[in-house]
């Protein structure tokens, strides 16, 4: 039967066990892939997509201006935030929760962000025991970091006024316009 | 019908639209910025260009804009030709080379007509090196937020602001690509539609700022199709949710009803949802613990309804279904409408006059269609505003009408149309105790007392009808005002009256219905529209219940009653001694409300009402018509219900039997139907609460809607089973029936590339028109021929002033008079001081100036407040705020001395 099987019949069958041996036989003088972890941390790839954070720009102020664009686009449904502005009309999340039970880490939500705001970074560590504590609020999640995009900051773009820099002195922007003059 | 070649398809039009309006109509995603189909074109934004070819041979054609270009027979034109393709890319890029890079931060984004229109043409990448425009805001008071930078010079605005609303304080200034759109300072926005500027502006130059507080994005919201609560219109609105707390509100089109806009009562009254003050738990006052649980609650309950005489307190403001499941729950005879005397009886006047259908009762879109329109007694700018926004649109229209007449202009042609125009108006006759802004479109505008205003109406009834006797003692000039307009309303073709209950007279609604009905001919069909105060006043009233009197008396004679009484403030419509009394008077108090007021200070048991958002129920609005609203989202609590629910609860416990008892709305208002003949076919204004599509609920939840995993997390992680709603084919997910479904339970506007409000095009069968999916529409006042009508013979005597007696009238206010939209920050902002209005020879003759304090005083009651002195005003009347905050329920209609 098995000669029906497999063509070549019986002489091939033991051919290939042959050459797998022999071929295992060949990784004994390998560079060794396996590592001592968690002794020994792995090197991942900056762009690498684990724990994700929140990153505040390059004047310390916090990235997130709460526009959920990255709760639009995540595709589990697990990041959940409210929006609120400050006495100069700065956005920001008044909580921004993500549920990491649900997270499916594929950088949706980073791909999303206008702001460069939340950001996946290479950590995988986020084991926990109870399901419970997969719940990242806020303060779990800001980092006093520009995180991998550095020297970006929103604000000194928007066209928006925010405490950030005043209308008009913003690098892309004429100053304001004055409206009674009438000169071209 | 003409047919046009769209892209070498035969397809049949409407004569007499454009080609934007027609392609629009026929599915086709045209992009538009200037064009409003409630205001049609002027060719501003150059953004909707096609090409058009001379004949089949043509094969370059011309670019035209198709909003500003006729439908006319065989015309052949191309959405898709590449140069007009490029043409409105370019366009879009032009405009975008000044747009900010503001759309995480901006309030529209996601619900931006800009950003769907840019991603419509294909534009994404700024070739654009050089800097960009800015200019710097202004304060436009609490309801608007203003940010220029975003602006794209469409004229929107100004051209609703302006033409539409006849707003003044909102213009564009400036020149070339200098222009500015706002006021002429930082100031407050006068129009009380300035709200509406929010759907109107295609991008974020204004938005809703009472949403900014809380903002939400359109698709986070979980939305249904509601009513608004605010006056006795009915308008329709979306409200949206997010997060257990009502976000916003924004307008329904309904065709019929208030088409594109609603005012900002009704958009920003919202917030009394969310007040502080709400009742959240079931309280029975005699225990040492208040609040109790619901078990506990309805034990004492049981106890209370079955022991004592249950009376039933029923309410203007609470929905159909709740009103009816208290009247089955004290039964038929012990049931009462707690309102005054007097409003109940002209209430109950009202509705026996519509009902014997000599009249139209006419909807908001037939006053917008009228020629001529005669306001009796009505200031409808401050009790039914959206009302007086159509009075303007019908004054408007008219002369427009006219004009397209005398010319070969469309009626599209706005601006052309305005032109020719100049200042003819159609004929409006604003016949009113006090000035409105509407008397300045008005060809006739009389300030009178009640009493002349109804000798004025039965005087132009006679002149209409022979029928109706002559009115004794007119002067000479009321004769020719008479004259003037009878000869108005004799020419036109379809002449609408409008009055209402807020003069406490009866003359002028029987003169309204005089001349309504003397007007009424087979070759011209008149209309007439009664305003009530309330939202479910005209419901309430044709319960025919015994007025708040009756209910007193009963009380008073039979001790220890117990009484329900139903989401209503004694306080608000009762003077103060004779609420007290009656409160006094009964044995126990069991109230349900939404807000904590004076009435449920004093309740035993208290009950928590859900409010509308988180209720189902009816309203009958002002016309008699049905309109059904739905949850928005569950009560906080399981506590917070409806009234109906607690009431049916109640009632279902004392029953021995369970057949036939009532669940659900569908079910109450069937059982309505059959205890109470007049309210015959209401059970259509909702499906059954089973009703599917294709064995598909109705989704609240946009397909976007995000964050479902997570919401509850912080609380557990494992996410609950969705919400279940028993009561309607609305469902608390976002799978469910991706189609239109029913006009009347459309939850939200969207559609694939049309994620701002503008979508409502996808969902009319042609732009401006009806719902595609438009279901029933139930009218309570069906009309009759072929009967004999009476008029009214009894004109009143003429307003005579009396030695130091003076007529109470009350002086409504927009925003400051609404019991639930006064809780909302916004417009508890813009609430005019509370004042006394006198004239100006009145306070003269008193010696009083303006800001003095003026004291009313009647029997035990004395109230004082500053004075204000209205030039217009006639000799011999008061005027006092009604329904302010703190200000008691005064002897409306009565002679009062004044003490200074």
């Amino acid at each position: 039967m098995l000669q029906n099987i497999l063509p070549g019949g019986g002489v091939s069958l033991m051919f290939s066990n042959l050459r797998t041996m022999w071929l295992v036989f060949l990784h004994l003088f390998r560079k060794k892939e396996t590592i001592q972890y968690p002794e020994e941390k792995i090197k991942l790839h900056p762009r690498w997509r684990g724990r994700i954070v929140l990153t505040k720009d390059p004047d310390g102020g916090e990235r997130c201006v709460g526009c959920y664009l990255c709760a639009a686009a995540c595709p589990v449904d697990c990041i959940a935030l409210q929006a609120t502005e400050d006495e100069n009309g700065r956005r920001y999340p008044e909580f921004f929760r993500i549920n990491f039970s649900r997270c499916i880490f594929c950088g949706y939500c980073e791909e999303a962000c206008p702001t460069y705001a939340i950001q996946l970074i290479p950590d995988f560590e986020m084991g926990e025991y109870n399901r419970q504590n997969l719940v990242f609020e806020k303060e779990d999640l800001l980092i006093n970091s520009e995180g991998k995009y550095p020297g970006y900051n929103f604000y000194k773009v928007a066209g928006m006024e925010a405490g950030v820099k005043a209308k008009g002195k913003g690098d892309n922007e004429e100053l304001p316009v004055d409206v009674k003059s009438l000169l071209p | 019908m003409p047919t046009i070649y769209i892209d070498n398809k035969p397809y049949e039009v409407k004569a007499g639209k454009n080609l934007l309006e027609a392609s629009l109509g026929l599915g086709f995603d045209l992009p538009y910025f200037c064009w409003h189909p409630a205001m049609g074109s002027v060719g501003a934004c150059r953004q909707c260009a096609v090409k058009v070819f001379k004949d089949e041979q043509d094969s370059s054609g011309r670019l035209v804009m198709s909003c500003m270009e006729s439908v006319k027979d065989g015309l052949r034109m191309s959405i898709t030709d590449s140069t007009a393709k490029a043409f409105r890319e370019q366009v879009i890029e032009w405009l975008m080379t000044n747009h900010p890079h503001d759309c995480p931060v901006c309030d529209e984004g996601g619900n931006c007509h800009l950003q769907d229109m840019t991603v419509m043409t294909g534009h994404d990448y700024r070739r654009f090196e050089f800097k960009k425009r800015t200019y710097t805001n202004q304060y436009l008071g609490p309801l608007i937020h203003h940010e220029m930078n975003r602006c794209i010079q469409c004229y929107r605005c100004v051209r609703f602001y302006r033409d539409y609303v006849g707003g003044d304080d909102l213009d564009v200034f400036g020149a070339h690509n200098h222009v500015y759109f706002g006021r002429e300072q930082d100031g407050i926005l006068q129009s009380p539609f300035s709200g509406n500027l929010a759907e109107v502006c295609p991008t974020g130059v204004f938005t809703d700022k009472t949403l900014k507080k809380h903002y939400t994005r359109k698709w986070d919201l979980t939305t249904s199709p509601s009513i608004c609560q605010h006056c006795s219109l009915g308008c329709n609105i979306i409200a949206g949710e997010r997060y257990g707390q009502l976000r916003c509100i924004v307008n329904r089109y309904n065709s019929n009803v208030n088409g594109y806009f609603i005012c900002d009562k009704g958009r920003y009254g919202y917030e009394f949802v969310n007040s502080v003050n709400r009742i959240t738990e079931p309280l029975i006052r005699t225990r040492p613990v208040e609040a109790v649980d619901e078990a506990t609650a309805m034990g004492h309950l049981k106890s209370l309804v079955t022991s004592a005489p249950v009376i039933g307190i029923g309410s203007p403001r609470a929905s159909m279904e709740s009103n009816f499941a208290l009247m089955q729950l004290v039964g038929k005879d012990n049931f009462y409408q707690g309102i005054s005397d007097d409003t109940a009886y002209l209430e109950r006047r009202i509705v026996e006059l519509l009902q014997t259908g000599a009249v139209n009762s006419v909807a908001l879109k037939e006053i917008e269609a009228a020629d001529a329109v005669l306001v009796l007694g009505e200031d409808i700018w401050n009790t039914a505003p959206v009302m007086a926004l159509a009075v303007r649109q019908a004054v408007m229209k008219t002369a427009a009408a006219q004009a397209a007449q005398q010319t070969s202009l469309p009626a599209w042609h706005d601006a052309a149309i305005k032109e020719f125009v100049q200042n003819e108006k159609g004929f409006l006759a604003n016949i009113t105790v006090i000035a409105s802004p509407i008397d300045a479109i008005a060809a006739f505008s009389e300030h009178e007392a009640p009493d002349n205003i109804a000798r004025l109406g039965f005087a132009i009834a006679h002149l209409l009808n022979a029928a109706v006797p002559p009115v004794p003692g007119l002067t000479e000039r009321e004769a020719a005002t008479a004259k003037n307009i009878a000869g108005a309303l004799q020419q036109a073709k379809r002449p609408v009256v409008i009055s209402g209950t807020s003069c406490y007279n009866e003359g002028i609604i029987k003169a309204a219905f005089n001349i309504s009905l003397s007007l009424n001919r087979p070759e011209r069909k008149a209309g007439i529209a009664y305003v009530f105060p309330e939202c479910n006043s005209m419901g309430l009233a044709m319960m025919k219940a015994p007025p708040f009197e009756t209910a007193m008396q009963r009380v008073k004679t039979e001790n220890n009653c117990t009484a329900v009484i139903l989401e209503n403030d004694l306080y608000r419509y009762m003077p103060e001694g004779k609420a007290d009394d009656f409160i006094s008077h009964c044995g126990n108090l069991i109230v349900l409300d939404v807000l904590h007021n004076r009435t449920t200070a004093q309740a035993q048991v208290l009950i928590p009402a859900a409010s509308f958002a988180e209720a189902d129920g009816t309203l009958v609005n002002n016309e008699g018509r049905a309109q059904h609203f739905y949850q928005v989202y569950m009560p906080a609590n399981d506590r917070i219900k409806e009234s109906w629910k607690w009431l049916g609860n109640i009632k279902n416990m004392k029953a021995t039997i369970t057949n036939g008892l009532q669940h659900h709305p569908d079910e109450w208002l069937a059982a309505l139907e059959t205890t109470l003949p007049q309210f015959t076919n209401i059970a259509k204004v909702t499906p059954s609460h089973n009703f599917r599509i294709n064995g598909q609920p109705v989704p609240r939840e946009p397909h976007r809607y995000s964050g479902r995993t997570a919401i509850l997390a912080n609380i557990s992680v494992s996410e609950p089973r969705p919400l279940q709603d028993d009561d309607s084919p609305l469902t608390y997910t976002m799978e469910g029936y991706p189609g239109l479904p029913p006009a009347s339970m459309t939850p939200y506007f969207w559609a694939p590339g049309w994620n701002s409000g503008q979508a409502v095009n996808k969902y009319q069968a042609e732009p401006g028109g009806e719902l595609q999916e438009q279901d029933q529409q139930v009218c309570l006042f069906p009309g009759k021929e072929q009967e004999n009508f009476h008029f009214f013979k009894d004109s009143p005597e003429a307003f005579a002033a009396r030695q130091d007696k003076y007529l109470l009238l009350p002086q409504y206010q927009l925003f400051g008079s609404g019991e639930l939209s006064i809780y909302s920050t916004a417009i508890e902002e813009l609430v005019p001081q509370a004042c006394i209005i006198l004239s100006a020879k009145d306070a003269a003759d008193l010696g009083v100036v303006n800001g003095a304090p003026v004291t009313i005083e009647k029997n035990e009651l004395h109230y004082t407040l500053p004075l204000k002195i209205h030039d217009e005003l006639c000799s011999g009347i008061i005027l006092a705020p009604v329904g302010y905050r703190g200000i008691p329920a005064l002897p409306w209609g009565a002679w009062v001395k004044i003490m200074v």
